[in-house]
């Protein structure tokens, strides 16, 4: 067990209803931190945070945050009391490349819940933290943004938009106090990928990208792959030449 | 990296589906439930269904080839009152996540089975017992309320004082009459994670039962906890010699660093090869391993030290939990367990009948646990009653059956019954002989219009 900070920080958690996000979530509050939980759902919000409070958490907020029509103003931010120390993002949506290919709708969801929303979130949550001159951001993006693959490149495109993103704000804050990490999972065992044949050599558990939050947060890390197997893959992967990329069925 | 292998979450394909004794294993459609709210969607679906937890029951108590939800998502804690001691959470927590999370704080199950890797729903509907039954009861004695989904789809509360029929009912009720979507029960007071300890060699079988009875006259203040191991493999004077082991929760004072008294280990579990090792698993190494065991057991008797040995809580409690997956150790039939109480008067007879069965089919138990249990409780299912209870193992063989049946029989010669938990194999007739209140059971289940609706292998083989 990690002894509680001196002075408890306040960790905010986009998501927190995701089962990567209750994960980080628990993992920051067995450290200490006292937490800021937004998500939509207010049922399942209370459910985890009474989890959380259950466990010995040492204090919880409940925020609802619909982000993909409240990214754009800064309201929901200015209900943040204290501004957190830190803010980690869990949003996203698979979705599904088929019905992507064929429904604007669909496509249209999975690009903004993967790259806008998170986008606008974290810009705005980036000015407080320089003006502040302090704080640390921490996106959860993909691998799958690495380089667009037929099977799911609508996703992917959306998670490389963040992962440009998050490269950049890292850079533009680099000397103003505030650290950006990039988190890039690989397969994890949650509801989102339920059903599907994951191969456990390169699957992580929802515990296993919490513990790489908060060790990326502690060493203040740039990118982090949560199963280090994954750098090699996407190493490859990105390094092929197109023509022979574009002929395999990944 | 493909994602066409994704199914539909609504209506999952067929697996192969076993509880922990890997027989029998059939061909499931298995459902996870994240919330109270997806059971009750599932349950609205045509056919029978049943409730699965970590899948721990031994035999086919937690089979449904047409539908069995899987619990294991609704794992959230609702509230805890640290004045109190009260916990809710929802069915589908792990008694692995609950001694993680509350044994640092200074609380423990007033109940723990042989292992952590069971939920909440899962020790209910078991209504299981621990190494302190002779003291404590079992787990549903604690239990203060739980919350459950009928076959009418209704939501319930039930307790001593609301839906109390239902409430008995659901413990021990292998889960047949409903889903346990939440629970209220009380955790007790621990000053350490350490547990003192005191093991004794006997000769024979009277040596070890008269001990245990000794110690239940006693009172609770001598050994809470006390378990024996049955030696079944020996022979000649070697046969029905037993270790009894025995633990009480440390006091802080008794421990000679006290740094860090309530501090868990997270000792890494091992994962033997045991496909390679199950064939040599057969009696003749196993009579080494328990001549062993007795051997230093009796030397600890001769050298005993004035103080009592002290213990972490996880080997003492769940010894089996460091060996991960040993139910493959059986090899690829799987293996059955039979647990069965006898009266008390009738015990020491019953039990040396059980014991020549198993030497006139010549198959040994390799593993045998005596255990003396304290009164039973107002559950028609719930299994405990007062007496000894003597659980074997055995590896699923062709003889096997016969055997079982041959058990069976001893122990209803002698007015016991068997642990639905464990079983896989009991006959219809068995079960109305050893569980009398069977018909108060049917009653109340039929009520809630969970009769038609809750089915599970076991249910099905057993008529209930």
């Amino acid at each position: 067990m990690t002894t509680p900070p001196v002075n408890p920080r306040t960790a905010l958690v986009l998501g927190a209803t995701s089962d990567i996000g209750r994960a980080i979530a628990r993992e920051l509050a067995r450290e200490g931190w006292h937490l800021q939980l937004l998500a939509r759902d207010p049922a399942g919000l209370q459910r985890e945070a009474d989890d959380l409070v259950a466990r010995n958490a040492p204090h919880v907020q409940t925020h609802l945050l619909e982000a993909l029509s409240q990214a754009g103003n800064d309201s929901w931010l200015d209900a943040l009391e204290p501004l957190p120390d830190l803010a980690v993002c869990v949003i996203g949506l698979l979705g599904d490349q088929a019905e992507s290919e064929r429904d604007a709708v669909a496509a249209t969801q999975v690009m903004r819940t993967n790259f806008e929303a998170p986008a606008l979130l974290f810009g705005a949550l980036a000015t407080r933290f320089a003006q502040r001159g302090s704080g640390m951001l921490v996106g959860v993006s993909s691998v799958a943004g690495d380089r667009g693959r037929a099977s799911n490149y609508v996703y992917g495109a959306a998670k490389a938009g963040f992962t440009a993103f998050l490269s950049g704000l890292r850079a533009r804050l680099a000397t103003s106090g505030v650290h950006v990490v990039t988190v890039k999972p690989g397969f994890v065992r949650t509801r989102m990928t339920a059903g599907m044949a994951l191969p456990d050599a390169l699957t992580a558990s929802p515990e296993a990208v919490a513990h790489a939050v908060s060790r990326a947060v502690r060493r203040r890390q740039n990118v982090v792959y949560v199963k280090p197997i994954w750098y090699l893959i996407m190493l490859l992967i990105r390094h092929l030449p197109e023509r022979v990329f574009m002929r395999l069925r990944l | 990296m493909q994602d066409a292998s994704r199914g539909s979450t609504e209506r999952p394909a067929k697996q192969a589906l076993a509880g922990w004794g890997r027989h029998p294993v059939l061909d499931c459609r298995l459902m996870p439930l994240h919330t109270a709210e997806d059971a009750q969607r599932h349950l609205a679906g045509a056919g029978t269904t049943i409730a699965r937890g970590n899948g721990r029951a031994y035999g086919d108590a937690a089979l449904n080839e047409t539908l069995t939800l899987s619990t294991l998502g609704m794992d959230r804690m609702q509230r805890f009152d640290a004045a109190t001691g009260l916990l809710s959470c929802e069915a589908g927590v792990l008694l692995a996540d609950i001694i993680a999370t509350f044994v640092p704080r200074g609380w423990f199950p007033p109940v723990v089975p042989g292992t952590r890797f069971v939920t909440v729903g899962g020790m209910i509907a078991a209504d299981v017992h621990g190494k302190n039954h002779h003291c404590d009861g079992s787990f549903g004695s604690h239990v203060q309320s739980l919350t459950l989904l009928a076959g009418d789809g209704e939501v319930r509360r039930c307790s001593r004082t609301e839906n109390a029929a239902l409430f008995h009912a659901t413990q021990g009720g292998m889960g047949l009459t409903g889903i346990i979507l939440f629970a209220t029960f009380r955790l007790t007071r621990i000053e350490t994670a350490y547990l003192e300890t005191e093991t004794t060699a006997t000769q024979d079988l009277a040596e070890a039962m008269s001990l245990f009875e000794a110690e239940q006259a006693a009172g609770k203040d001598a050994w809470p906890y006390s378990v024996a191991w049955l030696d079944c493999l020996g022979s000649g004077s070697r046969r029905g010699r037993c270790v009894l082991s025995r633990g009480r929760f440390a006091a802080a004072a008794a421990l000679p660093s006290r740094s860090a008294p309530l501090e868990t280990a997270t000792a890494r579990a091992l994962r033997p090869p045991w496909e390679v090792l199950a064939p040599f698993l057969c009696q003749g190494p196993m009579r080494q391993f328990n001549h062993l065991h007795y051997a230093l057991a009796a030397r600890q008797r001769r050298s005993r030290p004035k103080r009592p040995a002290l213990a972490r809580l996880e080997p003492f409690f769940f010894p089996l939990d460091r060996l991960r997956s040993w139910n493959l150790a059986y090899g690829a039939r799987g293996f059955v367990q039979h647990q069965s109480v006898l009266p008390q008067a009738a015990s020491a007879a019953g039990i040396a009948a059980l014991l020549r069965e198993m030497e006139r089919a010549g198959l040994r138990a390799l593993l045998a646990v005596l255990k003396l249990f304290g009164a039973g409780s107002d559950a028609p299912l719930s299994f405990p009653m007062p007496g000894f209870t003597l659980a074997l193992d055995f590896p699923m063989r062709p003889e096997t059956p016969a055997l079982l049946d041959a058990l069976d029989a001893v122990v209803h010669d002698h007015g016991g019954r068997v642990y639905l938990a464990k079983d896989a194999h009991l006959a219809p007739l068995r079960l109305r002989q050893g569980y009398p209140r069977l018909d108060d059971f049917r009653a109340v289940r039929a009520k809630v219009g969970s009769a038609g609706k809750f089915a599970s292998a076991l249910s099905q083989r057993l008529e209930l």
